[in-house]
């Protein structure tokens, strides 16, 4: 099964939720990093990396002395990535979604595959857990195609070795968080019970509802702040799976790059019980 | 008219928290909410909206299935694999479609239509604390760059227009799109970070995006009492690259406290944590050159 | 030869739009005769992303030879460049006609590089 850690707001604490779900789970499991622009869940779970792959993405290359400057190309463009300025033909490289449009579209073979670096992927083994993250190169844009790439590699991973993957997810609701959620089998969702937390819980929910994947919410910093988030999931039947009490020891254990399920014995306890609770969510649905 | 960027390269260290608090604190200003994926400010600002304008970015393609003569070719294309099979024949996901019309071009039967794409809203309001240029995209949508962009020019219209001294602005986290929409351009950008791996991590990557479009940066350690011995460290960090830091503000449930009472920080004390960041907002005023009230 | 000036009005009077990529629209000139015509930006306005290498587009299809504008990005500066277009440019606030007359006095310093960083959007 993949279980989504994920939150509308940053920061409410999805990675470690993420490190201490993968830390206790029960069975072969694969935490990956999908929140390619910011990337903390190797911080905690310190992975031994065994190997990397740079990944890139398809952009065009032109032969000039092959165009007519029929324009075929700039006109189906929709990114600006290919234009015809006067009589030369001119890319930009960065502007490209890879799409492949122009090189199908050229009735000359002007153009051909040349590439893009997006980032980097990297996998590894933290103890008993399968590691892997992508990281964006600072610069890059967009996330959706690194991210592709290392779903990518998860797959050629888990065809090789089967197991449950939880997935740490990029915050927020647009399409980079969508991306990283849309193929799993259950959504947690990270929050803190004050009118932020709450505030982007309600968008999340709305983002991720259309996926129809079952949701459940982990409240965490529980104890500072408002009953907001409570009522509004008793309210919307979203189940609260878990309360992480705000204590001070969790938060320096976190300051201090510890996964939080190691650091604190009962901090453990509430995370076992949580990863039964997921898979329950998982398991429900499926007999639903 | 100087442009200061509030950003944080990760979510959850203050950085609304404070913009909130500077937006109270700064005089004469145009306020802007560039988080338009997961805007909060609006929480603590409570804007009243004077207008809302629909936001249209892009274009997807939809497949028309009287039209559809089940060829296969948009599927083998399709880069995104955004054709999936319905009930009626093959449909494209909204949520894989790139919008890059290789299908509507290709197809044998032209059974593909493009329509533009209804991505969100902006609004220009008013609050306590002067005009706020926000936006709100509809859940699932392209994170926009264009979007920003937009926002950050009405606000600077409003303000040439209405005599202002300053644009502030929220960010959004992360280093991609909509963060580098924000800060090209602007005059300075002030970091929040806090003292855990994952701040000084990111931290680093946002420095660098700022050297990387040649944007001056400041930086606001917040929390820094939870592990004062990298706090220290992020100092030295910024010492050596020469980033000046602004403020070292403790971890307080009076940013909580204020923020349920729907107040900022500055609002609901004076000392303490509002007295550290009125500090803050003072070194900042001086790094952007903006004149203080005598 | 044909000079491409950013403008925020319809003709030779109009301001000069700062702009290049999102500017309002173009004034087409022809430098010795001074007739003109205006060219909409509109494509470059409403850009989701590329304004500046759309209005590049723009002014390259209307055959112009130099550019006059304000600050000119990165990437529209490369198109420009690719196809062999001049940028000028024009300090401060003025019509078009005034930027022309510049121009033609060799008062207006040519772009060697682009002059304001580069744009996402």
């Amino acid at each position: 099964m993949i279980i989504a850690v994920a939150s509308g707001k940053g920061g409410t604490g999805k990675t470690t939720v993420a490190a201490s779900l993968a830390s206790v789970w029960d069975g072969p499991v694969t935490a990956v990093d999908l929140d390619v622009e910011e990337p903390n869940l190797h911080l905690f779970l310190k992975p031994v990396i065994s190997g990397r792959a740079t990944a890139e993405m398809e952009v065009p290359q032109a032969d000039e002395s092959k165009c007519n400057l029929c324009r075929a190309c700039s006109e189906l463009c929709q990114f600006k990535a290919i234009s015809v300025m006067g009589d030369v033909l001119l890319t930009f490289p960065e502007m490209c979604h890879g799409c492949g449009g122009c090189l199908a579209v050229c009735p000359e073979k002007a153009l051909s595959p040349g590439a893009r670096e997006l980032g980097q992927i990297s996998w590894g083994r933290a103890g008993r857990t399968g590691f892997l993250m992508g990281r964006l190169r600072v610069g890059e844009a967009m996330s959706p195609p690194l991210m592709r790439a290392v779903k990518n590699r998860l797959a050629e991973i888990q065809a090789g070795e089967p197991g449950d993957v939880i997935i740490d997810a990029p915050p927020g609701v647009s399409c980079p968080a969508v991306n990283a959620v849309m193929d799993s089998d259950a959504i947690l969702l990270v929050t803190e019970p004050t009118p932020f937390g709450f505030y982007d819980l309600k968008l999340a929910r709305e983002a991720f509802e259309p996926l129809g994947r079952p949701m459940g919410v982990v409240v965490n910093r529980a104890g500072l702040g408002d009953r907001s988030v409570h009522d509004y999931c008793r309210e919307s039947g979203l189940p609260v799976l878990a309360e992480i009490s705000f204590d001070r020891r969790v938060a320096e254990a976190y300051s201090r790059g510890l996964v939080v399920a190691e650091a604190l014995p009962e901090a453990r306890e509430k995370f076992i019980e949580l990863a039964g609770r997921a898979r329950g969510l998982v398991q429900g649905a499926a007999h639903a | 008219m100087p442009e200061i960027l509030v950003i944080s390269g990760k979510g959850g260290t203050g950085k609304t928290t404070l913009t909130g608090a500077f937006a109270h604190l700064a005089s004469n200003k145009v306020v802007c909410d560039l988080d338009v994926d997961a805007p909060d400010l609006h929480l603590l600002l409570r804007p009243e909206p004077e207008s809302v304008t629909e936001f249209y970015s892009g274009s997807e393609a939809v497949i028309a299935p009287e039209r559809c003569e089940d060829c296969g070719l948009c599927a083998e294309m399709c880069r995104y694999d955004a054709v999936g099979r319905g009930p009626e024949g093959p449909i494209i996901d909204p949520l894989k479609c790139e919008g890059c019309k290789v299908c509507v071009h290709f197809c044998p039967a032209q059974a593909i239509d493009f329509p533009e794409k209804h991505c969100g809203q902006w609004f220009i309001s008013r609050t306590r604390f002067g005009p706020l240029v926000h936006a709100q995209l509809f859940p699932g949508q392209e994170n926009s760059g264009r979007l920003v962009t937009l926002l950050r020019r009405k606000a600077r219209e409003m303000a040439e227009r209405d005599g202002r001294e300053l644009i502030l602005c929220d960010g959004a986290p992360g280093i991609g799109c909509p963060v580098i929409s924000s800060l090209t351009g602007t005059d300075l950008a002030v970091v929040v970070t806090e003292p855990t791996p994952s701040g000084r991590h990111d931290l680093e990557r946002v420095v660098d995006l700022c050297a990387h479009f040649r944007i001056r940066a400041a930086v606001i350690i917040n929390k820094h009492d939870l592990n004062p011995e990298a706090a220290a460290d992020i100092e030295t960090y910024c010492r050596a690259g020469g980033i000046e830091v602004l403020a070292r503000l403790p971890h307080d449930p009076a940013a909580t406290e204020a923020m349920v009472r729907g107040q900022v920080v500055t609002e609901y004390q004076t000392d303490g944590l509002a007295g550290l960041v009125r500090q803050a907002w003072a070194g900042i005023e001086a790094l952007a050159g903006l004149k203080r009230a005598a | 030869m044909k000079l491409a000036v950013s403008v925020q009005g319809k003709d030779l009077k109009a301001q000069v739009d700062p702009r290049f990529g999102r500017a309002a629209g173009f004034l087409v000139v022809d430098e010795d005769s001074l007739e003109s015509s205006y060219l909409d930006n509109s494509a470059g306005v409403n850009a989701s992303h590329g304004a500046g290498i759309q209005a590049a587009r723009t002014v390259a299809d209307a055959g112009a030879k130099a550019v006059i504008t304000g600050f000119c990005g990165p990437k529209a500066f490369q198109a420009l460049q690719a196809a062999g277009i001049k940028v000028y440019t024009f300090e401060g606030q003025g019509s078009a006609a005034e930027a022309v007359e510049k121009y033609k006095a060799g008062q207006l310093a040519q772009a060697g590089t682009p002059n304001r960083p580069g744009h996402w959007g």
